[in-house]
């Protein structure tokens, strides 16, 4: 295991999860930086580095009233928050910034204060995707899995025995949306969304935020919480259309930026105690649990239909619910870190005991972009 | 039903869309390493050589995979495949699948399809494709 050199010391969501029609998706932001800054025992003018994605990153520092003398906008949608530690704690050890403060906002849901749908589609998606009928990520993002299907021999109860296992999570979580015991014959009876995926093969829609800081492992000690550090991170991208995917099977974003992580940490897949992986639609646990290693390619849907990610299981996966229990406001990796921290302090609703070492794995723009985090308890 | 989103070309995908609107399904094809690449640019993903050349697919593919959306879409009434075409020089794209039932049973991974094409306005025409055995 190497030395970690960067801690998030702050971590919280919006004080509401859910419906907020109430808060605009700049104040979602900053609903969430306050909440964090107060878990951190810091204020505003701690801070000297700021990352975000939807929101510019001028908008978030001036209503908190930071001037930044470090600044992360990199926006590849769902895992960019993943992205924004990496770079953050990059920054941190160049001597750039001290203490960053990475924020998410999203109202996914209400669309209160939000620009037209911005996907952060291409010209070459204009022209080359578009016109075909497509409407958003349930037409594309899905369109991959007939290949692995058939490749493979995924059945559709496998399919939506994912969404079964990430409900049992759920059911022991306060703040989930989707919180009653389902089935797999509940979840094949729901409305078909874009075939072979049905409505709870989908992630929700809702409203919410999340924001991180994160300092130095040095300056991480006598904080007011428990530091969770950051062991290792990586990153990649593929390719801004799903009709280019080279192989329809398998990422090749996450193969990469989950080689890298789990290396550049120095910690093997048995030492994973814990492991998040973007769930907007049933298929992303089965892809991030083989491309990332945990298992062979082609046995992901019997690993999650056995139980093996569920309570009780060998390998604790998506303890929130995930998108597809918990929330989704629209970009999820924001969340997926903040169960890695609270798991690592010791403080999730479902917490797995004793787990020391937490991966936390996202996805950006439909299998476009990956982002990878390896926490830890342990500095 | 309203009007499918109609794609505006540029300079660099002129080419394709004068040849959709000719009945012909256009690449482009590496004067120097062979590859055959879509969509199309001034130059070679594999290469990153400029020397590039347009040349007609036969138009021939096969299913690759697909969703079938049960919601509407500009221009299309639910259900209808989005589908994904590998065609028979190597390159990928997205289209629909006409000719055929919009359904599970009918549309078959790995089936042979045929390039057609489909005027959405005055000047473009949308590549599709149809089965071309039962
Ligand atoms: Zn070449």
């Amino acid at each position: 295991m190497r030395k970690p050199r960067a801690a998030i010391v702050g971590a919280a969501e919006t004080t509401q999860l859910g419906v907020i029609p109430g808060m605009s998706q700049l104040q979602l932001h900053c609903d969430a930086a306050l909440n964090a800054l107060a878990d951190a025992g810091l204020t505003p003018k701690d801070i000297d580095g700021i990352a975000c994605a939807e929101e510019m990153p001028w908008l978030i520092a001036h209503q908190l009233g930071i001037t930044p003398t470090w600044v992360d906008g990199t926006d590849v949608g769902g895992c960019s928050y993943i992205m924004h530690l990496s770079h953050a704690a990059a920054a941190i050890e160049a001597g750039l910034c001290t203490t960053v403060l990475i924020t998410h906002g999203e109202s996914g849901r209400s669309q209160v204060g939000v620009g037209p749908l911005d996907m952060k589609w291409t010209d070459m998606h204009r022209q080359f995707e578009l016109p075909f009928g497509v409407w958003g990520p349930p037409s594309l993002f899905t369109i991959p899995v007939l290949r692995y299907m058939k490749t493979y021999g995924l059945t559709e109860a496998q399919l939506a025995g994912v969404a079964v296992a990430q409900r049992q999570w759920a059911a022991l979580n306060p703040r989930a949306t989707l919180r009653a015991p389902t089935t797999v014959d509940e979840i094949l009876s729901s409305r078909m969304v874009a075939y072979p995926f049905r409505k709870l093969m989908c992630c929700l829609v809702t409203d919410g935020g999340g924001a991180l800081i994160v300092t130095a492992a040095e300056r991480a000690h006598d904080r007011a919480q428990r530091p969770v550090y950051l062991l290792g991170s990586a990153e990649a991208l593929e390719m801004p259309m799903i009709s280019q995917m080279e192989d329809l099977t398998s990422s090749k974003a996450f193969r990469v930026s989950g080689h890298h992580a789990l290396a550049r940490a120095g910690v093997t897949h048995a030492d994973v105690d814990h492991l998040m992986i973007y769930d907007a639609f049933a298929h992303l646990p089965i892809y991030g649990l083989e491309d990332l290693g945990f298992v062979k390619p082609g046995e992901a849907g019997a690993f999650i239909a056995e139980g093996r990610t569920a309570p009780g299981g060998e390998l604790p996966t998506n303890t929130n619910g995930g998108g597809l229990c918990y929330m989704h406001s629209g970009r999820y990796g924001m969340y997926a870190l903040q169960e890695g921290v609270r798991q690592m302090r010791g403080t999730a609703a479902a917490q797995v005991a004793g787990a020391e070492i937490s991966v936390v794995h996202g996805v950006g723009g439909m299998f476009g972009a990956a982002a990878t985090a390896v926490l830890s308890s342990n500095g | 039903m309203s009007e499918p989103v109609v794609p505006v070309p540029t300079p660099e995908t002129r080419h394709f869309w004068e040849g959709t609107a000719a009945g012909e399904l256009r690449l482009q094809r590496c004067d120097d390493c062979s590859k055959a690449y879509f969509p199309p640019r001034p130059f070679c993903p594999a290469c990153a050589s400029r020397r590039v050349s347009v040349f007609k697919s036969s138009g021939r593919a096969r299913l690759h995979s697909y969703v079938i959306s049960h919601r509407n879409a500009p221009g299309f009434t639910a259900p209808y495949a989005i589908a994904l075409v590998e065609l028979e020089e190597g390159p990928r794209m997205m289209s629909n699948i006409v000719d055929c039932p919009q359904t599970p049973e009918a549309l078959r991974l790995d089936m042979p399809l045929a390039a057609t094409f489909r005027q959405v306005s005055d000047t473009i025409w949308l590549p599709q494709f149809k089965p071309t055995e039962i």
